[in-house]
């Protein structure tokens, strides 16, 4: 129990994908412009990488070691058609906004990281549940930058009016460069710096450290 | 060693059966989940298209029966370059659009489209045609709605574009798609005219009526739709058959 429940935590915080690994910035950047199409988003790379990493788990002793990424890529890309199959037919309008992002889940980082580093070693279970914490951990990375977004950038949250614009002649100024990607960039920048703040563990070595030269070394 | 003989995953025979066997069993499951789910994205696509024309027209409200409200509207094919309803026309022949004429930046277009016609109390009150055109990333598709006069526009809104998030896709917005209500086509020339301007239209000029909102931070896109617009309503475009249009005269 508590090994599944660490799979399952980790990811969220400690080990996240997104600010400790660095992995799907790509579409943490895209899809984040506002929060239903974020939502969708993280409903599909969870439910990919958790299936994703329960199939491959279930093949791991079949599948050849030359040929490996192939059969993850294959796995994870009918998982992703799939998906995006059922968004066109039940989430029609957003999975308009949502447009190549899904199909470029087949890409992601995360899901062939996760279907490599675990999913190859580890049973059935443990794999859709790392699969499944991994996905969450790009979610709330996915939904808080684009809650942010979404907030100061429109003013509403879900498509429903928070801050009154000027332009409805409400009170706040909408700011345009939340909803350009550079903000992203910021926001994710911002949550990096204060999850390290928090947890100081995260902290990377440097890699070089700067030699201080004292006057007696020069001459 | 173990015991029993572990079993080769690298030989040549078990790659080539995963292979097989995966690329068999992934390419049923997408196959048939496309096949399965085909005909509710047609449903969708279809719909979605519906409702934009509704909505262009006015005639959209919030959980109405789309098909119901579809069924009032008559559509008819109209052949551009006579400007008559050719109804029943080959729908595949395309006509290349001249280099000088081309603002849409479309090369070609099709020689007969569907138009929708809105009747209220036995009157044609108005006419949805399709428009396209670049925009600065993609093609934009939409609608035009057309007043009986032939000049006045009622509606304009896209259903299918790639423009920047937040600052192309304002045209999306109500209350840019409220603002072209009650627009003016074309000049004295009987050019088209209309246009989407810098800024917001200033008041107390003259010619605002043929002047659109412009899109902040969105130039090539109001540019974009300026082409569009200016294109589809002009000589090459719909331009004889709204003339027609507005005299009453369409059919052959």
């Amino acid at each position: 129990m508590s090994e599944a429940r660490t799979v399952l935590i980790d990811p969220l915080v400690d080990n996240n994908p997104v600010t400790l690994q660095m992995l799907g910035i790509c579409s943490a950047l895209a899809v984040t412009t506002s929060l239903l199409p974020a939502l969708l988003m993280c409903v599909a790379l969870t439910s990919v990488a958790a299936l994703a990493g329960a199939a491959i788990s279930a093949l791991r002793h079949r599948i050849p070691n030359n040929i490996r990424i192939i059969v993850h890529m294959t796995i994870i890309a009918s998982l992703v058609i799939l998906v995006d199959q059922l968004l066109k037919a039940y989430a029609f309008e957003t999975s308009k906004q949502l447009s190549v992002f899904v199909g470029l889940i087949i890409t992601n980082c995360i899901v062939l990281g996760r279907a490599e580093a675990f999913a190859m070693k580890n049973g059935v279970v443990m794999s859709f549940i790392d699969g499944l914490g991994n996905g969450l951990g790009y979610s709330i990375i996915l939904i808080a930058v684009a809650t942010l977004r979404e907030l100061f950038g429109a003013g509403t949250l879900l498509g429903y009016p928070v801050f009154e614009l000027t332009s409805n002649g409400g009170w706040y100024v909408a700011n345009g460069l939340m909803l350009l990607p550079p903000s992203a960039f910021f926001i994710i920048g911002l949550l990096i710096w204060g999850i390290r703040t928090w947890r100081k563990q995260q902290v990377e070595k440097p890699e070089y450290q700067i030699h201080e030269v004292h006057r007696t070394e020069v001459f | 060693m173990s015991d029993k003989k572990e079993f080769d995953r690298d030989s040549i025979s078990n790659t080539l059966i995963v292979a097989i066997g995966l690329s068999l069993v992934c390419s049923i499951i997408v196959s048939s989940a496309a096949i399965v789910l085909k005909p509710v994205q047609a449903r969708n696509e279809d719909l979605f298209r519906k409702q934009i024309i509704l909505d262009v027209a006015g005639l959209m409200e919030p959980g109405a029966d789309v098909d119901a409200l579809f069924a009032s509207i008559d559509t008819r094919t109209v052949d551009l370059a006579s400007g008559t309803y050719a109804d029943g026309a080959d729908m595949e022949a395309t006509v290349a659009i001249p280099d000088d004429l081309d603002s849409a930046g479309i090369a070609q277009r099709a020689a007969s489209i569907d138009v929708y016609l809105v009747t209220e109390n036995g009157r044609v009150n108005q006419v949805i045609l399709p428009v396209y055109g670049k925009g600065l990333w993609s093609t934009m598709l939409g609608y035009l709605s057309v007043a009986p006069d032939g000049n006045t526009i009622k509606g304009l809104r896209f259903y299918s574009h790639a423009e920047t998030p937040g600052l192309g896709d304002q045209m999306d917005k109500e209350s840019w798609r409220a603002q072209v209500d009650g627009k003016k086509i074309y000049g004295d020339e009987g050019e088209p005219v209309i246009r989407v301007i810098k800024g917001l239209v200033p008041q107390g000029v003259t010619g605002t009526e043929h002047m659109l909102d412009g899109l902040a931070g969105a130039t090539l896109t109001g540019n974009g739709i300026t082409g569009l617009v200016q294109y589809w309503t002009g000589s090459h475009g719909f331009g004889p058959y709204l003339a027609n249009f507005r005299e009453g005269n369409t059919d052959e």
